[in-house]
């Protein structure tokens, strides 16, 4: 494999991070029953606070910890808001989205543009040495290797273990869950916050990592979108919401190849590309179109696929339990 | 029976009256916290907003898109919907409006009407793409509303440094565009258009009386209510949802042409300045209560447009504004749980208090391309 391709795979690698955490965070959220529709917001302020703690402290670790804690602390309120006082969680996640946004936008404008501390790059030792893999996966920041644990720990708790099972439960069929002597909603706080905290780590990711620093219009606005998306096109299947992430930074990095080409794209219609690519991925996934592709399939062939393709969404998926 | 309303009328004041008192209470610590003083903060906001004829027409320039968007969402939000895409939809309004100012040579008279119904069809337009992707083809409109957003600033951006790009090579906005394409204003002292403020102020009491007064209004109700049973009782829920985006789409692509038209008299990115995501923040504030929208919309108009003034008095950022609006609406939605709570408690026995959006709103996240 050439160098420019490996560089372009470990690029494509490092870009999908923070997507790959934020989705996973959603991910064990929604699995729960509860949507967190903050992620466009509260990536942005757990990034700037991540940023200045990082700074003040000189400690990289103090400010992954107050992302966590920042987007735990999100999560919380929206937790409270379903929980205890029984409003929508997409309205409060909403007017999330817009108060983080600005409040990282107010609390961080002394901030702009100043250099802080980063995420140092690590080489894994002896897996560093795989040619190829060895260059595209293991020469990263700390995130990355972060969110390799988390997609098998995650997908390996929710499906094989006990907690994970009650997880699911809670997020599918409360009653049954509470029948079982599940206490549902202090399953879904415990839960909601890590996911919150996943979604912080998301912003740390970012501005200790991939884009270093802090600015307005902050550099990863638009990614929260993305990856609550990219949690619906992966099935709410850790897995696959992590190749959702890496199929998204994977065709960006092709859009930001084809710039630097010589092909006549205008530059700016590019930028449209992902959103583009958000549109026709749901509509892949909700139109019914993979049923129907599936359904043309030799039935075998069938049943292996559907478990690959399919997958439905928590049935008690922002509903309530009282 | 009289002291009992009476009793209930002073608990449903305070359970406003508190929130809002806290939030203030709260952006003054956030002031404080990035080391300025919030009294002078809040004088500057009423300088900003009042201190003369320029500047409260700043006010109402920011109020009129505003109250547009807003009573557009009532309509949306009384179907079900979370018109999320209500920004992408005032930028489609301006590229409309914008074509016309450029491209078209009517005498005034003609060409502003003419560019006002095209905003309003390109609001249409980018507001059916979101409902047609929501009935037909089950993408739900949080995202299909998001990702048209982008894309309808990525095609102004695209004009803007391409086929629309003035002469000079600045890739910041059209060039301004010619008088006669452009609202004339009230006077030089209260610089704002009639045009614009007759619109709003007739959109706001057509939809507000269409809303209660007309079958259309009721299904949409119902529509929004249980869209299942809507159907199931005969209810067009798909043309409910179509014409509820169709008619915001409209209203926000005049919101748009206002920006363009008149505030800006030119084309720009983000053109719709976030009044579209505040427009929805008023919405969940005023929740049911569509009457409320031009009052609220002008509390925020006023919060927007004095805040320019903080801006460069005291050189903090604009987003206070956006932090004192998203605070309000958070306190007050946080207050309505506990008004239910306490209430709850003690064992009154009347009707839940509404909620402030559609219950169906999450449970339409889940559908999975149904059409209903």
């Amino acid at each position: 494999m050439s160098d420019e391709l490996i560089n372009i795979f470990n690029s494509l690698v490092a870009n999908a991070t923070p997507l790959v955490i934020a989705g996973i965070g959603e991910t064990i959220t929604e699995r729960v029953g509860v949507v967190n529709l903050s992620l466009d917001g509260s990536i942005i302020l757990a990034a700037m606070v991540a940023f200045v703690v990082g700074l003040a402290t000189g400690s990289v670790i103090a400010g992954v910890l107050a992302a966590m804690l920042v987007g735990a602390l999100v999560a919380l309120i929206i937790a409270v808001a379903d929980i205890e006082l029984k409003q929508d969680q997409v309205a409060i996640g909403f007017v999330l989205t817009l108060l983080c946004a600005d409040l990282a936008q107010f609390l961080g404008q002394e901030y702009t543009r100043t250099p802080g501390v980063q995420f140092p790059f690590v080489r894994v030792p002896i897996l560093h040495d795989i040619p190829a893999v060895g260059e595209i996966l293991f020469n990263h920041q700390a995130p990355a290797y972060l969110s390799y644990i988390l997609i098998f720990a995650t997908w390996y708790i929710l499906f094989y273990t006990r907690a994970g099972l009650s997880l699911r439960a809670v997020g599918e069929r409360p009653t049954a869950a509470f029948a079982r002597g599940t206490n549902v909603n202090r399953t879904r706080y415990l839960y909601v916050l890590i996911g919150g905290a996943l979604v912080g780590l998301a912003g740390a990711a970012y501005s200790l990592g991939i884009k270093p620093g802090w600015s307005t219009p902050p550099a990863m606005r638009g990614d929260g979108w993305i990856a609550l998306a990219i949690v619906i096109f992966g099935g709410w299947h850790p897995i696959r919401v992590a190749f959702g992430a890496y199929l998204f930074a994977g065709l960006r990095a092709l859009a930001s190849a084809i710039q630097r080409s010589d092909i006549p794209i205008p530059l700016v219609l590019l930028n449209g590309l992902p959103w583009l690519l958000m549109i026709v991925t749901l509509l892949l996934v909700s139109s019914g179109a993979v049923e129907r592709l599936l359904r043309a399939l030799p039935r075998p062939v069938q049943r292996w696929t559907r478990n690959i393709l399919r997958s439905d969404p928590p049935a008690a998926l922002g509903t309530r339990f009282e | 029976m009289n002291d009992k309303s009476l009793a209930e009328r002073l608990t449903a004041f305070a359970f406003i009256l508190l929130p809002i008192a806290a939030s203030l209470g709260l952006t003054a610590l956030l002031v404080i916290a990035v080391g300025s003083d919030p009294r002078e903060v809040f004088d500057k906001l009423m300088e900003g907003a009042f201190r003369n004829g320029t500047a409260f027409a700043g006010v109402v320039n920011f109020w009129i898109p505003l109250a547009l968007c807003s009573i557009g969402l009532v309509v949306t939000f009384r179907a079900g919907l979370w018109n999320i895409g209500v920004e992408g939809q005032m930028m489609m309004g301006a590229v409309f409006a914008s074509w016309a100012a450029q491209f078209v040579a009517l005498p005034s008279p003609l060409l502003i009407p003419l560019e006002i119904a095209l905003a309003m069809l390109g609001g249409v337009l980018w507001a059916g793409l979101v409902g047609v992707l929501k009935t037909r083809l089950g993408v739900h409109e949080i995202f299909g509303g998001v990702a048209l957003n982008a894309l309808a600033n990525v095609a102004t951006i695209y004009l803007i440094s391409g086929p629309w790009a003035p002469s000079d090579g600045s890739a910041q906005a059209t060039a301004p565009f010619p008088d006669g394409a452009i609202l004339p204003p009230l006077s030089a002292d209260f610089p704002v258009s009639g045009v614009g403020l007759g619109v709003a102020l007739i959109a706001v009491v057509v939809l507000s009386l269409a809303l209660s007064g007309t079958r259309w209004g009721l299904q949409l109700k119902a529509t929004g209510k249980n869209a299942r049973s809507a159907l199931l009782l005969g209810v067009p829920t798909t043309r409910s949802y179509l014409t509820a985006f169709m008619v915001c789409g409209a209203v926000a692509g005049a919101a748009g042409a206002y920006r363009a038209l008149f505030t800006y008299t030119s084309l720009r990115p983000l053109i719709s300045g976030g009044i579209g995501f505040l427009a929805l923040l008023v919405v969940l504030l005023v929740g049911i209560r569509a009457v409320w929208t031009p009052l609220i919309a002008f509390a925020f108009a006023v919060i927007l447009g004095g805040s320019t003034r903080v801006k460069v008095a005291l050189r903090l950022d604009q987003s206070l504004a956006g932090v004192l609006q998203g605070i309000v609406v958070l306190f007050v939605m946080l207050s309505n749980g506990l008004r239910t709570r306490w209430q709850d408690r003690r064992a009154a026995s009347d009707a839940p208090t509404p909620t402030v959006t559609p219950s169906t709103t999450v449970e339409m996240m889940r559908s999975k391309g149904d059409g209903t």
